[in-house]
């Protein structure tokens, strides 16, 4: 899955505090998930700065949102305020698939002391919000993370 | 329109429909058997905080302890190659075994709720379950227009074997149909947004953060209140988040726990919205209430048999109605011929009659009886065309028409003839078309002609009444019917025993051997079919289209056809059966008789037969290899001449598929007839009556009738009438 999104929201939160904010380039995350042995996963991917206040959110995989209280770190962060997942909510991920999608991040947010979260529910299994917490680094572009209990590895591309 | 609904549904949806019963039903016996491998708690309860307490104490780094609705208590922690799912002792804590969803149930839960489709998936099975809620609904309502009323609904069934097991298993599945199709419904609706489902509205994170370290687990107040039975889940603080709380959710709503207070931080009942959905999803799901999950997997199982036995319904009726050639729809009809047969014949003059009628111009419809509408938007006039059944009762078609007419199913009055069909050689000649004529004459119906009856299938009458039409409807309607030979097979000749020529009552027993047919011949449906004693053979005179029939006295098992035939002085057929000699051959059909067979089951079996009578009883006690009680009452003319089956009668009592038997004879001194022998054996019948017997007489009508009136008098002392016990289908009768 290969998906091109501006990430209006958190391009305009930043406009506020950083000056360069014409500076963003494409941006891959790239989610392997384990073999868990079950139905398809939901996960939302999202950022807070570095006091961890909640600043967006780049991506939503699970398109029912009667479901999205299972994601609950993504919920209680963002306030539950999260109209504006329109554009950017894609399919459920399957037990051993790869979810990728491309967002332009400002280069602002590299080297900020931002973190990038990804929560992540299945059904009938337990919850796990905040399985991946990565700081948004040029040095861990590439690098890959492992997740507590569904992800196998995750990786941002620049 | 009912009966349409109901097949055309069923027709359309019965793959999907299977898939969605068999893999409901597999899933059904999953709350059972986790429920079986549960671990019971302990019997004066378990606070949450002491089993939080030694749960962590088993199992450090626990993250979260779930109940799930069998029961079982799983942990969720930290194990050495990642997060691991333990099933831990309710009392202890202490690590029972790994746990592991099914995946067998979670790709059968697919299947039932998707195909493995998606969306596109779960709406199709939506619909399926909406369409099974139609099926269930739609066949009850006809099946109460078939007992006489919803009143009646619970009455005994009537109808061949088929049709008892398509409505005895319909009515006993209903209610769990309805339980699981409407839950069905409500979860699928639930699913894409339609109806609300309550969602778990947990409260606002709280704002004040955790202030000083964490209390011993065992100390939590807030947690020390809740019992394990009310616990959903129970999830630890995030040790790395210093400002996490536990989460708790229970039976009544949920909420957020302070680890270092131990109090109670924020707290929200579930919604009465939330309580309705957890009802229904238990009812649908058998989740926490496994025995409700097993009733309707099992009732879901009927639906195969439903199924199977309504497609083998509908495919018999459409073989037999399908020769009406041009059929006006119901609605534009200006003529409706409603048909009372019960073997088919009167089908054929029906068809006579709509093919003159059609050529005329007029719009015909014409269906059985059982199946008039309440009301034809054209309808100008209704023409009756029924035979009578047996001793003056209603052919197969039109068992429930006269009951219809005091229910509310009722048709709307027009203007009617009715003509009946039968044998004069009958008292009861033609008398339920007397009882439709008068029934409708009583209801007010105007009456388009007189009743008339046609005699022996007599095309000459048949003509007659076309004239009277004719005149009726002023235009010239000519009704030449030239009667329909069925489907016959040659019969062989293999073994006639001759008895009773010495008391001028020249009978013999023949037996043919079975035809074969062809294996294509079988599949076309115009092989020799599967029939039991009780059914008729019906032969066809060389030179005549009138077939004869006679009681068969075997069934396919015994590998022989057999009939016991009395010679009648002029009688076309008797004669011509009685000169045959082993290899000559006739040609015959059979023709199924329902109405006259014994019930399944260990109750015991009157059989009560005189002279050729008893060749249909011979075949139920040839049958009997279970060795149910049997009891034979016999009556004949002489022990030396016509005791027909002496020599096996013998024989099944000695092997004891015959219990008793009871003779009487007329022609000898002291002798009498089989009434007699009824009163005598006063005391046992009523004992065997009582104790649930089923009571079978076949022979001419004047035996049958003394053998009514005997036994009704017989059974005054308990309470009990022939009327009765017929109303129970513990009174068969076979007469000629």
């Amino acid at each position: 899955m290969r998906m091109k999104t501006l990430l209006a929201g958190l391009a305009l939160t930043t406009a506020l505090t950083v000056p360069e904010l014409a500076m963003a380039r494409p941006v891959t995350l790239t989610t392997t998930l384990k073999n868990y042995g079950g139905n398809g996963a939901y996960l939302a991917l999202y950022v807070t700065d570095a006091s961890g206040a909640y600043k967006g959110t780049l991506w939503v995989a699970g398109p029912k949102s009667k479901y999205h209280s299972h994601l609950s770190s993504w919920q209680r962060a963002s306030g539950g305020n999260v109209a504006g997942i329109n554009g950017i909510t894609g399919a459920s991920v399957g037990a051993g698939r790869t979810l990728k999608v491309t967002v332009d991040l400002a280069d602002a947010l590299f080297d900020a002391g931002y973190k990038l979260h990804i929560d992540v529910a299945a059904e009938d299994m337990r919850d796990s919000p905040s399985e991946v917490v990565v700081p948004l680094t040029a040095a861990g572009a590439g690098r890959p993370v492992a997740g507590r209990s569904y992800i196998q590895t995750f990786s941002y591309g620049m | 329109m009912l009966r349409w609904l109901h097949k055309v549904l069923a027709l359309s949806v019965v793959i999907p429909l299977m898939a969605l019963v068999i893999s409901g039903s597999v899933l059904s016996v999953m709350p059972a058997l986790d429920r079986a491998g549960a671990i019971s708690p302990p019997a004066d309860g378990i606070s949450m905080a002491e089993l939080a307490a030694r749960t962590a104490s088993a199992l450090p780094g626990v993250e979260q302890i779930k109940r799930l609705s069998s029961g079982k208590v799983v942990a969720f922690h930290a194990g050495t190659d990642g997060p691991v799912a333990t099933v831990v002792d309710p009392s202890s804590g202490e690590p029972v075994s790994t746990y592991a969803p099914s995946a067998f149930e979670r790709w059968m839960t697919n299947l039932h709720r998707s195909f493995f489709l998606g969306d596109g998936g779960r709406m199709a099975a939506g619909a399926a379950a909406l369409a099974l809620l139609v099926l269930t609904l739609s066949g009850l309502q006809m099946t109460a227009r078939r007992m006489g009323g919803w009143t009646r609904l619970l009455d005994r069934s009537r109808g061949g074997t088929m049709e008892r097991l398509h409505a005895d298993l319909g009515r006993l599945a209903t209610p769990g149909l309805i339980v699981s199709t409407f839950t069905a419904l409500v979860l699928s609706l639930t699913t894409f947004g339609v109806i609300p489902d309550g969602p778990s509205q947990a409260p606002a994170f709280p704002a004040t953060a955790p202030n000083g370290p964490a209390l011993p687990l065992a100390g939590i107040d807030a947690l020390r209140g809740i019992d394990l039975s009310q616990l959903r889940k129970l999830t630890f603080p995030n040790p790395a988040d210093p400002t996490d709380v536990f989460q708790l959710s229970t039976a009544d709503g949920e909420g957020y726990v302070d680890p270092s207070s131990g109090e109670l931080l924020a707290w929200q009942d579930h919604t009465l919205g939330r309580q309705i959905y957890e009802v229904i999803y238990m009812m649908h799901t058998g989740r926490g209430l496994w025995w409700v999950g097993v009733l309707l997997g099992l009732t879901a199982l009927g639906v195969p048999v439903l199924g199977v036995s309504g497609t083998a319904l509908w495919w018999r009726r459409r073989r037999t109605r399908a020769p009406i050639a041009a059929n006006a729809p119901a609605r534009t009809a200006d003529t409706v011929i409603l048909v009372g047969s019960e073997g088919g014949s009167t089908w054929g003059f029906a068809r006579t009659l709509h093919a003159a009628l059609t050529s005329n111009g007029h719009k015909v419809h014409t269906i059985a009886m059982d199946r008039v509408a309440r009301s034809y938007s054209a309808v100008q006039r209704m023409l009756l065309l029924t035979a009578t059944h047996g001793d003056g009762t209603a052919p197969a078609s039109a068992g429930a028409f006269l009951e219809r007419l005091d229910g509310n199913g009722a048709p709307s009055p027009v203007p009617f003839a009715v003509l009946g069909f039968g044998d004069r050689q009958f008292p009861q000649f033609c008398q339920f078309a007397r009882d439709v004529d008068a029934a409708l004459t009583r209801r007010g119906w105007t009456s388009l002609l007189p009743l008339e009856t046609i005699d022996r299938q007599s095309p000459q009458e048949f003509a007659r009444w076309g004239k009277s039409l004719s005149a009726v409807l002023g235009e010239d309607l000519a009704l030449a019917h030239v009667p329909e030979r069925p489907r016959t097979q040659a019969l062989t000749l293999i073994e006639r025993i001759d008895y009773g020529t010495e008391v001028q009552a020249p009978t013999c027993v023949l037996r043919f051997a079975l035809p074969h047919s062809s294996a294509f011949a079988r599949l076309a449906g115009r092989g020799w079919p599967q029939f039991s004693a009780g059914d008729l053979l019906a032969v066809v005179p060389p030179g005549d289209t009138l077939p004869r029939s006679y009681s068969l006295a075997s069934s396919t098992h015994d590998g022989f056809v057999e009939i016991c035939v009395r010679k009648h002085p002029g009688g076309l057929c008797s004669g011509q059966l009685h000169g045959l000699r082993p290899g000559d051959r006739i040609e015959a059909f059979v023709k199924p008789n329902p109405s006259f067979h014994p019930a399944a089951g260990r109750k015991p079996i009157i059989l009560i037969g005189a002279g050729t009578g008893i060749g249909p009883l011979a075949g139920f006690i040839r049958a009997n290899r279970g060795r149910r009680p049997v009891h034979l009452y016999f009556g004949g003319r002489d022990p030396e001449s016509d005791f027909l089956y002496r020599r096996e009668i013998q024989g099944w009592l000695d092997d004891r598929r015959l219990t008793s038997l009871a003779t009487v004879f007329s022609r000898v001194s002291g002798g009498g007839y089989v009434q007699d022998r009824l009163r005598a054996d006063a005391e046992r019948l009523r004992t065997l009556v009582g104790a649930g017997a089923q009571v079978l007489v076949c022979g001419g009508r004047e035996m049958a009738a003394g053998v009514k009136e005997t036994l009704g008098e017989l059974l005054v002392p308990a309470g009990l009438t022939p009327g009765l016990l017929k109303d129970e289908g513990r009174y068969l009768e076979d007469v000629y």
